[in-house]
């Protein structure tokens, strides 16, 4: 897909950065180097790979839960001996207790938001791109920025090790609703919020770092309006993290209070546990928990998807060839997006008996924000309008990114009207909403991503059909994964249940002689099976990449230009890969970020280092 | 390789970098105490009104800390204004003040927290409730085997909690000491967070807040102590060092002074 023509700024790419670094260049050794690193680069690598990693044991737990759901109480094949072996009576006979389901549900929903993919956005792409791309030679706070990776280590490691204490992981969902979550009685809800508060930390380190860098380090000439959008939704998104994670913090620490020292700030009087009144002094309010948890956890979905949008945007520009349509709007939309995040989040609480005038009011919050949803989509949708398109792998990821978020966006609308929510709240509808906007949504601009700059990070090129084989799967199985979970959910298949719904089906009921209405249909529950081997399908999607990452890491076909892409923002006016230190000579701006086939100019791009002809 | 802004403000934003971020942080910080007083004031208007606790704290104790740290918060800045002028040896003073207010806050802090520790409501089998200072436990005191006996002194002797509730107006409690069985015990608690959720947040709040002090006196104390010999050679970035503690420390006075009315005055 790369044509012949040569990026016109480093025609040979520069593959030791250290070329007129002369001065800087001393060798730090293997530990400062790549462990203890102030790079943001290596920082961003190392989030990456760290994510990844928990990406893929995030998607386990799940594979497990979904032979569970399919197959309740029969031994999970391959992975049960090892669950028996590893964590004992939980999984008896390779059979997943409920204990464990709850565990690893708890677990799968808190490993893939704040242990995978916020981490893959805002920290490593977020590490990595930003001040590539607003042409710095670092983070604003480098060593801030090493600390922050390390808490986010830390709280993944405390998160781990929970399953390997007495009782296990958290069991209260990701959510972590008091007072189920305080009367579980193991430390697995310890560990998470002492997790919580290492990983709400490093949250709030990185977006301060990424807020600052973006306002003090801009090149000369980057003006607010020549940023690429992706610094924007990066700029959008750590204010969400900012300003949304606190309220969290403040959550999590009293609820640890709660957990450690015996108080009940979360638990109402009279609670009852196990048949026995609660010997806490009461007077709590279990609701407080919902509305600082979904304080966040709200702003927490446009941190999910804002970055995405802005990888996405990156991609289209270049792959079309020609500017973003709506450049100005895209702006605006995020900025629109941020602001109404913060006060849309009790639309997560309708279920709770919320007043009539307090529900309307969240309503129409939730309708306002799908306009500047809708029209950062229609931005990214018009700007296929007309270009020519290359059809390589990182653009098929992003243009499926598309249709995914929109079917995630739209199915959202009921769910954000009180009359449908109460039918829809906690039934497989919402499972499938929220993950065609995570999974072949954000996930897929990870892929596209990670295809997009592999060769600025590596110097090496991915394999190109592989990584083809690697979408196509990707995007059946996600689509035969959540498109049959909307069916369940409206036939009112609850989430959270360890066995798949049986014990609500009609062939239970008619089992055992119980007479009630409905019951779910011998279709909806076979769904359970086609869910799951979709899922093991989407497993085995995913060899192809990673095997082409690691090798192309090592054999892939060197980048034979800085700008294999000929892309025009800044950090592929670099040498491949950058040293410390990025740029060989600190760049200057002189045009907007997507300057794609303007009329007159010999090649279809020109780089925003470039100054103009007249001027120079 | 020089990261920009790290001393001389960016002409376009007025800031260097790390004022930027303190700000940034603060802002945090803020919505991070905003949480919790929301969680109060909820947790207050859930509690029926005639069982909210008024009166439990020192107000004396409170008005000398929040003094302390209003001094604090001038010396903080008497500290900066000597390195603008360039006389270090004040600003040694000044911060020095910093260091010795702030641990006397936290010192204050603790007596605090140890009184609500050795505060006692001793619910009897006959149903009235003693309420007053631990003096001792003797040696065979148990609760489970029912054996021995607590000494408390300042006891007041209610008939029902909620009478324990306004204490602002209440009769002082008795001089005297007050022994009881540990047989006549029904059920014996201190003041801990457990006791009710206007200790609950309120330990929450002064803990966290205890431990922004705790840091910040860290930082200011590397700033007096080991971190000054920057002033030698870097001047304004030593400056700008005291500037940024500065205003963290302005930031947790302030939390400081919504803390003192919410939980001693109301």
């Amino acid at each position: 897909m790369v044509t012949k023509m040569q990026s016109t700024t480093h025609a040979t790419p520069h593959f030791q950065a250290d070329h007129g670094h002369g001065a800087h260049h001393h060798d730090e050794g293997f530990w400062r180097t790549y462990v203890f690193s102030i790079d943001h680069k290596v920082i961003g690598i190392q989030y990456g790979i760290t994510a990844l990693a928990f990406l893929l044991f995030g998607f386990s737990l799940m594979l497990m839960m979904r032979w569970q759901i399919a197959h309740p109480g029969i031994s999970i094949p391959l992975a049960g001996p090892l669950l028996e072996k590893l964590l004992g009576s939980v999984a008896a006979k390779g059979v997943m207790s409920p204990d464990l389901y709850n565990s690893f549900g708890a677990m799968h929903g808190t490993i893939m938001v704040f242990l995978a993919v916020v981490p893959l956005l805002s920290g490593m792409y977020g590490n990595y791109l930003v001040p590539l791309q607003i042409g710095a030679n670092d983070m604003a706070f480098p060593r801030l920025n090493m600390m922050s990776y390390q808490f986010y280590f830390i709280g993944g490691i405390v998160m781990f090790a929970s399953f390997f204490i007495p009782g296990g992981a958290a069991q209260a969902g990701w959510t972590s609703y008091p007072p189920l979550s305080e009367v579980i009685p193991t430390d697995g809800q310890t560990y998470w919020l002492i997790g919580m508060v290492f990983l709400i930390t490093s949250s709030l380190l990185g977006s301060a770092n990424i807020i600052a860098t973006i306002v003090q380090l801009r090149a000369p000439g980057l003006t607010w309006m020549r940023l690429p959008f992706f610094v924007w939704s990066q700029f959008v998104a750590s204010f969400l993290l900012l300003l949304a994670f606190p309220p969290l913090e403040a959550a999590g620490v009293m609820q640890l209070m709660d957990k450690v020292t015996g108080s009940s700030m979360f638990l109402p009087t009279g609670l009852s546990v196990g048949g026995k009144i609660a010997n806490v002094a009461g007077g709590g309010n279990p609701l407080l928990w919902q509305h600082l948890f979904w304080f966040l956890a709200h702003p927490e979905v446009y941190v999910l998807i804002l970055p995405a949008l802005g990888i996405v945007a990156e991609v289209i520009a270049n792959n079309t060839r020609k500017p973003l349509w709506g450049y100005k709007s895209l702006v605006y939309g995020s900025l629109g997006l941020g602001f109404m995040s913060f006060i849309v989040w009790a639309h997560h609480m309708y279920l709770t008996g919320m007043g009539t005038t307090i529900a309307t009011f969240f309503q129409t919050t939730t309708m306002i924000i799908s306009i500047p949803s809708v029209i950062i989509l229609t931005c990214l949708l018009m700007s296929l309008w007309g270009g020519s398109i290359r059809f390589n792998t990182p653009m098929l990821f992003a243009l499926a990114f598309l249709p995914m978020f929109g079917i995630g966006g739209l199915t959202g609308l009921p769910l954000g009207f009180s009359a449908s929510d109460l039918h829809l709240h906690d039934t497989y509808y919402v499972i499938a909403h929220f993950h065609y906007v995570v999974a072949p949504g954000t996930i897929f601009a990870i892929f596209a991503g990670i295809y997009f700059w592999f060769p600025k990070a590596s110097g090496r090129m991915m394999n190109e059909f592989w990584g083809r084989v690697h979408f196509w799967l990707s995007f059946i199985f996600m689509n035969l994964i959540f498109m049959p979970m909307f069916a369940q959910g409206l036939a009112g298949m609850s989430r959270r249940m360890s066995d798949g719904g049986v014990n609500y089906s009609a062939s239970y009921f008619q089992a055992n002689g119980i007479v009630a209405a409905g019951g779910l249909s011998n279709n909806i529950m076979y769904l359970n099976n086609t869910i799951l081997w979709a899922a093991v399908g989407l497993g085995l999607a995913q060899i192809p990449f990673i095997i082409n990452f690691f090798y192309s890491i090592f054999k892939g076909p060197r980048v034979t230009s800085d700008n294999p892409w000929q892309a025009t923002t800044l950090e592929w006016q670099t040498p491949t890969p950058p040293g410390h230190g990025n740029f060989l000579t600190p760049p200057s701006v002189y045009r907007g970020p997507y300057e794609y086939s303007v009329p007159g100019h010999p090649v279809d791009f020109i780089a925003q280092d470039q100054p103009d002809k007249a001027k120079a | 390789m020089e990261i920009p802004y790290t001393v001389e403000a960016r002409p376009d934003t007025g800031v260097y970098n790390a004022k930027l971020g303190v700000w940034l942080f603060l802002a945090s910080e803020v919505m991070l105490f905003g949480g919790l007083f929301s969680a109060y004031v909820l947790l207050r208007v859930g509690t029926p009104p005639e069982l909210w606790p008024h009166g439990w704290l020192n107000v004396k104790l409170g008005t000398l800390n929040t003094v302390l740290l209003a001094s604090s918060a001038i010396t903080t800045l008497l500290a900066w204004a000597a390195l603008k002028v360039k006389k270090f040896n004040h600003y040694r003073i000044y911060h020095g003040l910093t260091l010795l207010l702030a641990v006397a806050f936290l010192v204050i802090k603790s007596t605090e927290y140890n009184d609500k520790f050795h505060h006692y409501e001793i619910v009897q089998t006959d149903g009235k409730i003693a309420d007053g200072h631990l003096v001792e436990k003797s040696a065979d005191f148990d609760l489970v085997k029912k054996t021995g006996e607590v000494t408390l002194h300042h006891v007041r002797v209610v008939e029902k909690t909620e009478e324990l509730a306004d204490l602002r107006h209440a009769k002082p409690p008795g001089e005297g000491e007050v022994k009881i069985a540990a047989a006549n015990i029904k059920k014996m608690q201190n003041y801990g967070p457990y006791h009710n959720n206007y200790l609950g947040i309120y330990f929450t709040l002064t803990i966290l807040h205890a431990l922004h002090i705790l840091g910040g006196a860290i930082v200011i104390a590397f700033l007096w102590g080991p971190g000054s010999k920057m002033w030698k050679t870097e001047p304004e970035r030593f400056t700008n060092r005291v500037e940024v503690s500065g205003l963290f420390w302005h930031f947790v006075d302030l939390v400081w002074i919504f803390l003192f009315p919410v939980l001693y005055l109301t």
